[in-house]
């Protein structure tokens, strides 16, 4: 920590997406404003200082500040620039922290029980400041591996960490290094591919992504390295942006780099709304302007990628796990984790739980750890269902299977992927034949129309989940879906394809009933499926105070006050406005 | 920035800030879809004559650039609006009731199921598959703004705020 921070008071408040979101820029602006105002400069010694700070996770909470003094630190939760005003008087001014606006007891159990050794510095330095970085030992490994490791020890210490890559089918990153560095070419390229759940790392901490990627460079000896990030994510394209503007001032990257004979440069390559450019060879498509459609493989992009030669694909965490790995040592890192997964992965935990947020975990934490230990338990108490991990394309995890590690292995043997990190809980309420239909949709959308296994498997796919969420299905259909899905799993042309099915499948494989219902008996347990249910008013229970009248937006509700209210099911649009205004219950699904 | 009163372009002064695109473009190495995001940022759509031209000038076939501009879903072909509100339909989003949210600020601009722009050409609706911003499901964005945690009155009220001012002045956090 720097001198500043040791005396005197520093504000830090969120700056990330959620941050931001939330109202952060003006919270910033009225505590500099009020700050000015009331002369504190004076006062404290001119010792007051500003820091924005990148996603510290606890999304839920935002915008969440820090107010530092005298090296004592604070932290607020759920600020509103109105709030300022209170903690520059009581706080700053006069000592007394506003204690009912403090973080509370979750904030605690949601930090200790993660690991966070990508996201450490997220939230703590200022990510648009290279000073910052450099004081937490930023650009030492870089520097170490520059002048005095030769290519083959960083790859070796890489391989030796067991780091995989931290993006789609989780690959050994030193092996991939190994087999590019190893090939005959001259000209070699590295990618780093920020995806969405990349951005707040992009957007907390991008010069370990810098550091990550020069390293990378310098292992398989590329002069040119890309990140290829979409455009529309305009703060994470901005913080890199600068980021590598003040490397390059600081000679980190361009010619000889730390006066050793190595030059690397960094491009940025602004790809568009695709998902299917999280493929990797459709993603070179991409960067050399074409539709971003795979190629066959082999060859690999090791051996033949962008522009026809050998290339590197890593993701933005893989590569933000590199100085640390170089830094600490391949022992370090290995000893987090599990014996086949090593490390941590970073989670956007969403969906019905009480802390949603980012969160970073050691690989083979429980479910159970996650969604009650992490995640505060199930949102209103209600029972957990299913977790689904790894995107559109990841399998769903029943609540059965609640004290599975997560890790590579465990993922793969239930028929999904880690995938980038994403992670949606659902509860009783959410119904799996509707999610994966949701899914399927998607994928339908996204795919690329290169190879009929993929291009006609998901559009039958979802004609044939949309029967069953209509109440149309047949038997057959069931049988007809297996046999499909279990096609386009062999014969797809990328990953996209084969792992279009993983919601279905693993859907199936824990939740057959569910699938049963819908067809057989044309139910929808979970009361998702509107062509599937009936709004019904319990008159035992219907107090007739009128506000489901007042909110259908059908006029299908009759009846007089204090008595029991109607539905009438032919005049019913089944929205569910009622259900949800009804106080007292009475309002039924079936 | 953009140029909203496109109707009023005459074809010389298309051509003008054409010829600026296609200098960048050869000075700076880029691709095809390079040189299509900077026509879409000049225009706000990529005008079919732009194409045409470009082709010509280039000797690559217009059908190349169709091509791309029709593959990925940032392109458009016809004028957008002053304001684009996109709203993330990802998973985490959905179940949080992004689709409903999608209906409502469509049915606040008069827009039917297809339509995407406003007659007036004031409002672009778009909806995205996952913008990364999980944790505040469900999300919308207002031209560069992230709004978190919205719901179907939130975004009437966001897109009301526009209507009424023109220009955009803020929005009340509560």
């Amino acid at each position: 920590m720097n001198t500043t921070e040791q005396r005197g008071v520093t504000i830090k408040v969120c700056m990330g997406t959620s941050g931001k979101a939330s109202g952060g820029e003006d919270v910033l602006s009225i505590f500099k404003k009020l700050i000015q105002l009331n002369g504190i400069e004076a006062q404290i010694d001119r010792r007051c200082g500003y820091k924005k700070v990148g996603c510290r996770g606890f999304c839920s909470k935002d915008v969440l500040v820090d107010v530092v003094i005298d090296n004592h630190k604070v932290t607020y939760q759920s600020i509103r620039p109105v709030m300022v005003e209170r903690i520059v008087k009581e706080h700053i001014l006069q000592g007394t922290p506003v204690s009912e606006w403090l973080t509370q007891d979750d904030y605690e159990s949601y930090h200790s029980k993660q690991c966070k050794i990508v996201l450490g510095p997220c939230g703590e330095i200022d990510p648009e400041s290279i000073e910052d970085y450099i004081s937490i030992q930023g650009y030492r490994a870089a520097k170490r591996a520059v002048t005095q490791m030769n290519r083959d020890e960083i790859i070796k210490r890489v391989i030796e960490s067991g780091l995989r890559g931290r993006g789609g089918s989780g690959f050994f990153t030193g092996r991939k290094w190994e087999i590019c560095k190893a090939r005959p070419e001259d000209t070699k390229y590295i990618i780093c591919n920020v995806g969405e759940v990349n951005r707040p790392l992009a957007e907390g901490n991008p010069h370990a992504i810098i550091e990550g990627l020069l390293i990378g460079g310098y292992a398989i000896n590329a002069a040119k390295g890309y990140i290829y990030i979409r455009e529309r994510y305009h703060l994470s394209v901005e913080r890199l942006r600068n980021a590598i503007n003040q490397a390059r001032a600081k000679g980190f990257i361009g010619p000889n780099i730390f006066g050793a004979d190595f030059c690397f440069d960094i491009d940025f390559s602004f790809g568009t709304e695709a998902f299917i450019c999280g493929e990797e060879t459709a993603l070179m498509e991409s960067i050399e302007g074409k539709r971003a459609m795979p190629r066959v493989r082999p060859p690999f992009p090791v051996q033949r990628g962008l522009w026809g030669m050998p290339t590197v694909i890593n993701n933005a965490e893989t590569f933000s796990n590199i100085p640390l790995i170089i830094g600490k040592g391949a022992k370090w890192f290995s000893s987090i984790g599990t014996q086949e997964s090593k490390g941590t992965k970073v989670f956007t935990l969403s969906g019905k739980v009480r802390n949603v947020g980012l969160v970073e975990i050691p690989m083979g934490m429980s479910f159970r750890d996650i969604v009650y230990g992490i995640g505060g338990g199930m949102e209103g108490d209600k029972a957990l269902k299913a977790v689904q991990v790894g995107g559109p394309s990841g399998g769903l995890i029943p609540a059965s299977m609640i004290d599975m590690g997560l890790d590579y292995e465990n993922l793969f043997k239930i028929g999904s992927i880690v995938g980038s990190g994403g992670m949606v809980v659902f509860n009783e309420d959410d119904c799996i034949v509707s999610v994966t239909k949701f899914f399927t949709e998607f994928l339908q959308r996204e795919s690329c129309g290169k190879c009929p296994p993929c291009r006609i498997g998901t559009k039958r796919m979802l004609e044939l989940l949309t029967k069953m969420t209509e109440g149309k299905a047949e038997y057959g259909d069931l049988a007809t879906l297996e046999r499909l899905t279990g096609l386009m799993k062999t014969s797809s042309l990328c990953g996209l394809g084969r792992s279009a099915p993983n919601p279905f499948i693993t859907g199936l494989n824990y939740f057959r009933d569910e699938y049963l219902s819908h067809i057989k008996e044309k139910k929808c347990p979970a009361g998702v499926c509107t062509a599937l249910i009936s709004f019904s008013i319990t008159e035992d229970i219907c107090k007739g105070c009128t506000l489901c009248k007042k909110v259908c937006p059908a006029g299908a509700i009759s009846g007089d006050v204090k008595k029991p209210h109607k539905i009438d099911a032919d005049i019913c649009i089944k929205c569910g406005a009622c259900y949800k205004a009804c106080k007292f219950k009475a309002i039924r699904i079936k | 920035m953009l140029c909203w009163s496109r109707n009023l372009y005459s074809f010389a002064h298309m051509e003008q800030k054409l010829k600026a695109i296609l200098d960048t473009y050869l000075r700076s190495k880029g691709t095809l879809i390079t040189l299509l995001q900077q026509t879409e940022a000049a225009f706000g759509y990529v005008p079919e004559e732009a194409v045409t031209w470009l082709s010509k000038m280039l000797d690559i076939p217009e059908s190349r650039f169709f091509g791309i501009a029709t593959f990925y879903s940032q392109f458009h072909l016809t004028p957008t609006g002053k304001n684009t509100i996109t709203i993330c339909c990802g998973a985490a989003c959905h179940i949080k009731g992004g689709d409903k949210i999608l209906e409502e600020t469509k049915s606040a601009l008069a827009l039917n199921k297809d339509e995407e722009t406003t007659k007036d050409l004031s409002f672009t609706v778009q909806s995205a598959t996952c913008i990364g911003a999980c944790s505040i499901a469900p999300v919308v964005i207002l031209n560069d703004q992230v709004y978190g945690n919205m719901d179907p009155a939130g975004v009437v009220k966001l897109v009301k705020g526009y209507e009424k001012e023109g220009e955009y002045t803020g929005f009340e956090y509560d």
